[in-house]
Order: C-alpha cells, then sequence, then structure tokens
C-alpha cells in the first residue's frame, strides 16, 4: 500500500511535528552545552570564558552528585512500584460489579486533576503538618506523638504524594485494558478449576502486561523531571535532592550557569540511558 | 453469559470500592471543607472543623486580592490552544505514521518521548533568554507554544495508538473510490479517530492546565494563569489554610468538572496503544 | 433592566475614566507577606493621587526569588519595581543592574530612613532599593510562663540563660516548649537564624581570606549547644520549623520562648489571631557568655526598580508614597498603628503614638544594635550579618542548612555535618574563583 508517493507525503506531514521537536530540543541543548564548557557567573559578569571540562568535574565529584542520582532512582522506582500495584488492585476492585460504580471511578481518578503545587502544597500543610495537619490531629487523637513526615520520613512522604497524584492514571490504564479481557476466556479457566489467584496470575496478568509497560514508560517519562513536589515540601533536604533538584540549585540558587548547564547535561545522559533501557523492554511489549 | 453475582459480594465489593474511593478523594474533600472555615477553625482537630460554623470569607478575601477570572481565563486560553496547535501538528505526524510506517517510526516515536525527559530546570536560561530574544515573554503566544512543544510527545504517541486500529482497508477502498489525501483524511480518517482524539484532547488540556513550571518562569501580570495565581496563597506570614483552601479549589474545580463529565471518555480512551 | 442598564452606563464611564487617568502602568513584583498585601489592597490611593495603574504579581518568597533573579540576570525586563531583600540590594546594584535612588524628592526625606537599613540597602555609599519595612531579632517570651517558672527574663538575657528559662517552662504533658526556633533548611530560614546564634559564639562564615571557618571549635561550640537546648526543650519535629509555623506554635499557646523577627511581635499580640496576646514579653536577643555579639540580624523588603525599565519615574513615583512617612499615617489612619510597616523611619519611632506600642522599643533597639560591616567578633571581609553578601551565598548556604536540618532530625552528627558544611563551602568558594 505503501507507494513511493504516499512515503513522500507521509515524510511531509511528519516534517512539521520532527522539526519542532527538534527546534525544542537543539536549540536548548545547544546554549546548554555551549554554557556547560563556560564559566558563566550571572552575578559576577556573566561570560568569563571557556573552562573545558572543568564544571562537568565539579558537578560529578560534588558531594551532593550520587546522592541525587540515587534519590532520582528512589523515587521513580517507589511510585513506580506504589502506582502498578496498587492501580492493578483497585482496577480489580472498580471491574466488579458494585453500586455507585460512577461515584467511585470519579473520585479515584480526580487527584489526576489536580495541578501539582497544589498537591504538594496540600499534603505539606493541610494533610502532613504535624501540628495543625489532619494526619498530626489523627495520631494525636489515637494518643500517639504525630510524625513529621517531611523530615523523618522524607522520602517515603514525597514517594506518597507523587503516587497519590499518578495513582489514577495507572489506574485508569488498567482499567481500561481489564475491561478489555474476554471474559468467556476467565470463566473458562474458573470452570476447569483454577483459582482466583491463578487465574490473576495466568490470565490477568500477561492480559496486562501491555498496559503496564504502557504505564510505566509514561510515568517514568514524567517522574525524571519531578521538580515542584521538591521545591514545594523540602526543598531538596533531608536526602531529597534529586537530579532536577541539584540542577535547580546549581542554577537558580548558586547562579552557576555553567556548573548547572554541565548538570544539565547529565540528566539528558540518564533520561537517554533511561530511555534506551525502556525502548528494550517497552519496545518489544508494544510490537503489535 | 456473566454469571450472576450473589448480593453478599456485591456489598463487600461496594464497601470496599468505596472506602478506597474516599481514601484517595480525601484530600480534596478535606481542602473543600477547610476553604468554607474560617483561618482560626481551619488549623482544627477535624471534628472540631466539621463543627465550627460555615463561611465564605476565604473566598471574599481570594477574590478581592487577585484576578480570578484573569487567570482562570489565561489558564483556558494556555490549554485550549496549546492542545488546538498540538493537535494541528500531530494529525498529520501520526497519520503518516500509523499508515506508512517505515523502519525508523518506533525509534522517531521513542526519541520524541524522550525530548520529554530533559529537564526543565536545566534549560531555564536558554529558554529565558530565547524568550527575551523572540518578545515572547509574558505572553499568551509564547506559553502556548511552550506547552504545545512539552505536550507534543504525548499527542503524537496517543493519536499514533489510536490510528493504528484503524483498519488500514477501508482507506484503501476510500482510495479507490478516487479520494484524495485530504478527503481521506476528512471524510473517512476523522470521524473513526475522534474518540481517540477526544482523549487526547482531554489528557493534553488537562495537562497543560497544571503544568507549573514554565507557565511561572516566564510569565508576569498578562498572561499568568492559575499556577501563578496559587504562587500567591502558599504559606504567607500567620494563618493561612483557610485561604490557600479556597484558592486551590477555586484553582482545581474548573479542571475538575471537565474531568468529571468526561470521565467516561477518559476510562475508555486513555489507552495508549495499550489494549488490542 | 433599568437597574442593568445604569449599571451598565455606569461601568462605561468608569472604565473611560479609568482609560483617560491610567496613561501608565508598572509592574511590581512582590512577596506575598500580610504588608504587602496590605500595600495592595491601599493601591487605589495611590492611583488616585498619580494616575499611575499598578499591576501586581504576588508570589510566595521562594518564587519570587527564582522569578526576579532569572529577570534581572537575563534583563528580562518583565517588572517596573521588584522587591528584593537586603541580601540582593547591593550585590545588584554593584552590578548596574538597579536605578540608583539617589534624586528622591525632598518631601520624601531619605535621610529619615534608618541608616543601618539605608546602609544595608546601599553599594558604594548609594542607595539601590528603598526599605519597605525591616527587622531585627529579639526574645519573644511569654510572661505567664516566665512567672510560673520563677524567673525574670533581664532586657539583654544570655543564651546560658534562656536554656535554663527554657528547660524550666518546658512541660511536654501539656504541651508546651520553653523554645521554638527555626530549624527549617533554606538560607533565609534555619540558615539566618544558625548564623546570627554561631555570631554571637563567636563564630564567622569566613576568616579576610575567604576560606571557610567551619572546622573551627566556635561552630561546633554553637551548633551543639542549639542542638542540646532544642532536644531539651525545643517542640518535636523543629528541623521543619521556619517562622511561619514557630509563629503558628507561639500563637497557639505552645512556646515558652521564640527568637525570631522583630515583625512577629505584631502577630502574636494581635487578639485575633493569637491566644497569648496578652501574656507576651520581649528581650534583646541573646549572646553567649563572655561573647560581645547578640544573635540578632537585619534584615529588610525593599523596593527597587531594574536598570532599563521604561517606566522609572512612574516606578520611582510608586516607591515614594509606599515608602514614605504619609504611607504609614495612611495605614495608622485604616488599621491602627501596630499594623504599619515597622523599621524603616526614625520618626516612625519618634512618634508618641507609636511608642505606646509595646515592642516598638525594643525592636527600635534590636535595629540599633545590629551592625551589617560588622557581623562577627572576628574581623571578616564581608557585608551582612545572617548572610555574606556574595552572590554565592544564597547556594552555599542553602546545602549547608540542608546538612544541618539533618542534624536537627537526628539523621547524622554535628561533626558530621560541619565537616561537610566545610567541604562544600570550600568547593562552592573555589568554584566561583576565590
Amino acid at each position: 500500500m505503501a507507494t513511493r508517493h504516499s512515503r513522500s507525503a507521509a515524510r511531509l506531514m511528519m516534517a512539521p511535528a520532527v522539526i519542532l521537536l527538534l527546534g525544542w530540543m537543539l536549540v536548548p541543548l545547544t546554549m546548554t552545552l555551549y554554557f556547560s564548557f563556560k564559566k558563566y557567573l550571572p552575578m559576577r559578569g556573566g561570560d568569563l570564558g571557556w573552562v573545558g571540562f572543568d564544571n562537568f568535574v565539579r558537578f560529578v565529584s560534588s558531594s551532593a552528585f550520587w546522592p541525587s542520582v540515587t534519590a532520582t532512582l528512589t523515587l521513580v522506582l517507589g511510585v513506580l512500584v506504589i502506582t502498578v500495584i496498587l492501580g492493578i488492585l483497585i482496577a480489580l476492585l472498580l471491574d466488579q460489579p458494585m453500586w455507585g460504580q460512577g461515584v467511585v471511578r470519579i473520585m479515584v481518578i480526580a487527584p489526576f486533576f489536580v495541578m501539582p503545587t497544589v498537591s504538594a502544597l496540600v499534603w505539606k500543610n493541610i494533610m502532613m503538618d504535624p501540628i495543625n495537619g489532619f494526619l498530626g490531629h489523627l495520631t494525636r487523637a489515637v494518643g500517639l506523638q504525630p510524625v513529621d513526615w517531611l523530615s523523618q520520613a522524607s522520602m517515603p512522604a514525597i514517594t506518597l504524594i507523587v503516587s497519590w497524584e499518578w495513582l489514577p492514571f495507572a489506574t485508569l490504564i488498567l482499567l481500561t485494558a481489564l475491561q478489555s479481557l474476554d471474559r468467556e476466556q476467565l470463566e473458562a479457566a474458573e470452570m476447569d478449576g483454577a483459582g482466583p489467584f491463578a487465574r490473576f496470575f495466568f490470565i490477568m496478568i500477561p492480559h496486562l502486561a501491555r498496559a503496564i509497560t504502557v504505564v510505566i514508560l509514561i510515568q517514568t517519562i514524567f517522574l525524571l523531571s519531578i521538580f515542584a513536589e521538591i521545591f514545594v515540601t523540602t526543598g531538596g533536604a533531608f536526602g531529597t535532592k534529586t537530579l532536577t533538584y541539584l540542577i535547580y540549585q546549581r542554577v537558580v540558587e548558586s547562579q552557576n550557569i555553567g556548573l548547572g548547564s554541565a548538570g544539565g547535561i547529565y540528566a539528558v545522559i540518564l533520561a537517554n540511558i533511561v530511555a534506551i533501557f525502556l525502548m528494550r523492554i517497552v519496545g518489544k511489549n508494544l510490537e503489535a | 453469559m456473566a454469571r450472576a453475582v450473589t448480593t453478599r459480594r456485591k456489598t463487600v465489593n461496594t464497601a470496599l470500592a468505596w472506602m478506597v474511593a474516599v481514601i484517595i478523594f480525601f484530600p480534596i474533600l478535606w481542602i473543600v471543607v477547610l476553604s468554607f472555615k474560617t483561618e482560626g477553625d481551619a488549623i482544627k482537630a477535624p471534628l472540631e472543623v466539621l463543627s465550627a460554623p460555615w463561611t465564605v470569607e476565604s473566598y471574599a478575601v481570594v477574590q478581592e486580592r487577585s484576578d480570578y477570572i484573569k487567570h482562570f481565563s489565561n489558564s483556558l486560553i494556555l490549554s485550549l490552544g496549546s492542545t488546538f496547535l498540538g493537535l494541528l501538528v500531530a494529525v498529520p505526524a501520526a497519520w503518516s505514521m500509523a499508515f506508512v510506517p517505515s523502519r525508523r517510526t518506533k525509534d522517531i516515536l521513542m526519541w520524541m518521548l524522550s525530548t520529554k525527559m530533559l529537564p526543565a530546570v536545566g534549560v531555564l536560561y536558554p529558554i529565558y533568554l530565547l524568550f527575551i530574544e523572540l518578545g515572547l515573554l509574558d505572553t499568551r503566544v509564547g506559553l502556548v507554544i511552550v506547552l504545545m512543544l512539552i505536550n507534543l510527545p504525548i499527542i503524537v504517541w496517543m493519536l499514533y495508538t489510536y490510528f493504528r486500529e484503524i483498519p488500514g482497508e477501508i482507506l484503501e477502498a476510500a482510495r479507490m473510490d478516487g479520494a484524495g489525501l485530504r478527503q481521506e483524511i476528512l471524510y473517512v480518517l476523522t470521524p473513526m479517530a475522534v474518540p481517540g482524539i477526544a482523549s487526547t484532547v482531554l489528557l493534553n488540556v488537562i495537562l497543560a492546565w497544571n503544568e507549573a513550571f514554565w507557565t511561572l518562569i516566564l510569565t508576569a501580570a498578562n498572561a499568568g494563569p492559575l499556577t501563578a495565581f496559587i504562587a500567591s496563597y502558599s504559606s504567607p506570614e500567620g494563618l493561612f489554610y483557610a485561604k490557600l483552601s479556597a484558592a486551590s479549589t477555586m484553582a482545581i474545580a474548573p479542571i475538575l468538572i471537565l474531568g468529571w463529565f468526561s470521565q467516561k471518555q477518559l476510562v475508555r480512551g486513555l489507552t495508549f496503544g495499550a489494549v488490542k | 433592566m433599568s437597574i442593568t442598564i445604569r449599571a451598565l452606563l455606569g461601568a462605561c464611564a468608569v472604565s473611560a475614566l479609568a482609560i483617560a487617568a491610567s496613561a501608565e502602568t508598572i509592574t511590581i513584583a512582590t512577596v506575598n507577606n500580610g504588608d504587602m498585601i496590605r500595600m495592595q489592597g491601599l493601591t487605589d490611593d495611590f492611583t488616585a493621587k498619580t494616575g499611575i495603574d499598578v499591576e501586581w504579581v504576588t508570589l510566595e518568597e521562594n518564587v519570587l526569588r527564582q522569578r526576579v533573579t532569572t529577570d534581572i540576570t537575563t534583563k528580562g525586563g518583565q517588572f517596573d519595581i521588584m522587591t528584593i531583600g537586603m541580601y540582593e540590594a547591593p550585590i545588584w546594584g554593584a552590578n548596574g543592574w538597579l536605578v540608583a535612588l539617589d534624586d528622591l524628592s525632598a518631601e520624601y526625606d531619605v535621610e529619615d530612613i534608618l541608616p543601618a537599613m539605608r546602609n544595608g540597602l546601599s553599594h558604594d555609599g548609594t542607595l539601590y532599593a528603598a526599605p519597605f519595612y525591616g527587622e531585627s531579632s529579639m526574645v519573644m517570651y511569654r510572661t505567664d510562663l516566665m512567672e510560673k517558672a520563677g524567673l525574670t527574663m533581664p532586657e539583654a538575657p544570655t543564651w546560658e540563660f534562656i536554656r535554663e528559662a527554657a528547660k524550666a517552662m518546658t512541660d511536654r504533658d501539656h504541651d508546651i516548649n520553653g523554645i521554638c526556633l527555626r530549624g527549617k533548611a533554606g538560607w533565609g530560614e534555619g540558615g539566618a537564624f544558625i548564623t546570627v546564634l554561631a555570631n554571637s559564639f563567636g563564630a564567622r562564615w569566613f576568616d579576610m581570606d575567604w576560606r571557610a571557618q567551619f572546622d573551627q571549635p566556635e561552630w561546633k561550640e554553637a551548633l551543639t549547644f542549639f542542638v542540646g537546648m532544642m532536644k531539651e526543650s525545643g517542640p518535636a519535629g523543629y528541623a521543619t520549623n521556619g517562622f511561619n509555623e514557630n509563629l503558628s506554635l507561639f500563637q497557639q499557646g505552645k512556646c515558652g520562648m521564640w527568637i525570631d523577627a522583630t515583625v512577629a511581635a505584631s502577630f502574636v499580640t494581635n487578639p485575633k489571631e493569637s491566644t497569648v496576646a496578652d501574656k507576651v514579653g520581649f528581650a534583646l536577643a541573646p549572646n553567649h557568655e563572655g561573647v560581645d555579639k547578640r544573635a540578632n540580624w537585619l534584615w529588610a523588603w525593599a523596593l527597587a526598580i531594574p536598570a532599563g525599565t521604561k517606566k522609572e519615574e512612574a516606578a520611582k513615583k510608586f516607591i515614594e508614597w509606599a515608602t514614605s512617612k504619609e504611607y504609614l499615617a495612611l495605614v495608622a489612619s485604616k488599621e491602627g498603628w501596630a499594623n504599619v510597616p515597622p523599621g524603616t523611619r526614625k520618626s516612625l519611632y519618634e512618634n508618641p503614638e507609636y511608642a505606646k506600642i509595646d515592642f516598638a522599643q525594643m525592636t527600635m533597639k534590636s535595629i540599633l544594635l545590629a551592625d551589617p560591616q560588622h557581623c562577627c567578633v572576628k574581623p571578616v571581609p564581608y557585608v551582612g550579618i545572617q548572610f555574606v553578601a556574595i552572590p554565592e551565598f544564597a547556594g552555599i548556604a542553602t546545602e549547608v542548612s540542608q546538612e544541618f536540618s539533618a542534624v536537627y532530625a537526628g539523621q547524622q552528627s554535628v561533626d558530621e555535618a560541619l565537616a561537610k558544611a566545610q567541604a562544600l563551602t570550600t568547593d562552592a568558594m573555589e568554584a566561583a574563583g576565590y
């Protein structure tokens, strides 16, 4: 069906998207690369000349670098695990017959509509604040000392906030996939004596594999660049400084554009490693 | 065909599902409650909060202090504008990827997605300088373009997965009947793709509405959407829970309502090709 | 129907007037503190006087800093007036990014502005930002709890006294903490507090050769003292408490003492917000026995005009209005003297009406005691008390204070934190070319 004519037409149609994204990627990337080889301090007169790989060396030799990579991966993995597992369970639950399904579904997907700054603010103050927050009041009501979430359990707290934001997305996709599952196949398996666990692991999970990969792929893309949730809650303290946040600190707080740009390049490399890794697993799963 | 479900099982399901739903929804519910309380009452223990008198005081204060309508209309323009522009660019691209796939289609798609992984803070200065050069700072046009570019990969990918599910034979048939490329897209493809496009639009409006990095850094007095509106209510001096709750409710209500009305579409549509 | 028409006509007339009057509109970026919100509410007075319209961009402090810094360093020109602090003003002024405020009108009476504030907002003797409100820090304490503990707060206490008093006031069964202090990470939060505390123990950030001083015994003594005192008498989870959290604790009667910004005085004595409004006493910030430096800082939120704005004249008019004596009188007439922006003008403290307010004199004394030119016992190469007025400081101090906060949260030891602080400061200073 693909004639030469339609091929060139296809290229033409793809062109605007590709060119735009290429520009969106290349122009800032080139500028970032340029800055990363410079000593560029806006507060001290701006461009202070070329410095070779100094910024790159300095960025990784900082004591904050490796912890930030670990923090990034911990956060991304934590959120992925929580949202996928809870997402499957909730999707299974929502797929069952019940009263008020519409309302339940609405409530479950609602966090997806809340902007990240708002959810971070709400969780930090109104929920997790040890003195005036809801959870603080709750723990005191049962006679316990309230937990200061954001210092005592900072990473779990941020993981919780981000998972809350993304759980609806995972649930939605998994639910859609679950609804397309062949009921007869399930019933046949049941007749053959397969218990609920066997049915879950041998029929449902393989069926959901594609949906799970999609959830992982899309969420990873968004999670790698998580910023607002950390900015609002801990400001990078208590081991929650991700790579993105470290770059922010170098660029905005320290006003060292060269150093921050070098960090940006590292982040691009990390993103590409993750992308290649994802492509290996997702690519296979997404082949039609 | 479907097995009769016992009432008992349905009751258990219902109870369980409602419990889960209420837990997940609770923070949102709670800010709506707090937004109708005074500052002094909003920090009290939950039961005292509920028994405290209801008031719209906080909404009045927020309304007096900031121009909600301006921020709201900016949010509306930015999210709709960027989605529309995104569709304009993405539909042809997704169409050609779906119907004239080449060996590199998958790679191009993945590359597009990977552009989303660059941390925005890393390119803050380059983009800001570019915006100054182009005179786009604090303009809606500039932000529409940025939001469109940010979400373009997702749009292309979603549309691609929808288009791919449209059987190619139908297009062949249309072509046999002498339909040109334009007619093909307009009269054959579009109607079949409407549900997919609708879901795409929905998701992108949500993503654009909630984008909070560029919309804050690239705006001042003119183009700031609701994310900028919220930034003036976080942790000022003194008590602020009620005002923060009122402002948050106002910022998320429109998109929440849109989401509720279209939840069926979302539930069916958000597949990203995950359902074969 | 006719009402609608009349309303419409009225609206048209008003908007016509507005168009006629608003020859110019200036855009002001400001922080969402109470005094600034009040100023926004009073903008109409300015517009009525000058015909200049004002557009406000009100942001939370951290977002504001990020926003205005990006704009000024790139010369983005998004704002005609920026609200900045005592840290930014001299640095930006030195870079030529701000319009010098050296031709303010005679009736504005720039000499009336407290010299400490003027110096802090100047570079090489030129004023670059006009203070909107100024603050130092002081002790606020509960008179009733102090009495119950059988103690009397001297006007100028020592840290040793404070620690003993805090211990005596602490009653954890009744949710009363002897002392509430900032532990929150961030250079302007816990970083500012621990720096002034260290100053009063004889420590300093840098020696005359710009070498970091965290490996010196004074820092260790100061940090150990702070952590020990907070363990004895501080609230649980103080590692995330900043100004706002402590304010709320104090207002709810959960603190015996609180050492923080002098502007807090009007909040804790306001019966509408505070449950302890009539039981608050004030004292100077403490010093360590034998050290001749008190732990009080100096800060001002000020209005500055970015160089290159096309609306310089209108912006200057606004600054003259917002930081004038008349503005103070305007606020006083609407909200009472306790609510006027404090700490900027001599005449305010000479005003008998203002002198009647409890905390006015202590605020004034604290401000006069603070000397940004000489923060520390030992000589230093820098200006600033709770900060070091060099561009690299905000980044460094935020990271250092994050290490300290981890100590407060019990996640590392004082020695570990100081070693890390020393290493990262040295590294950042090297990167900056010192």
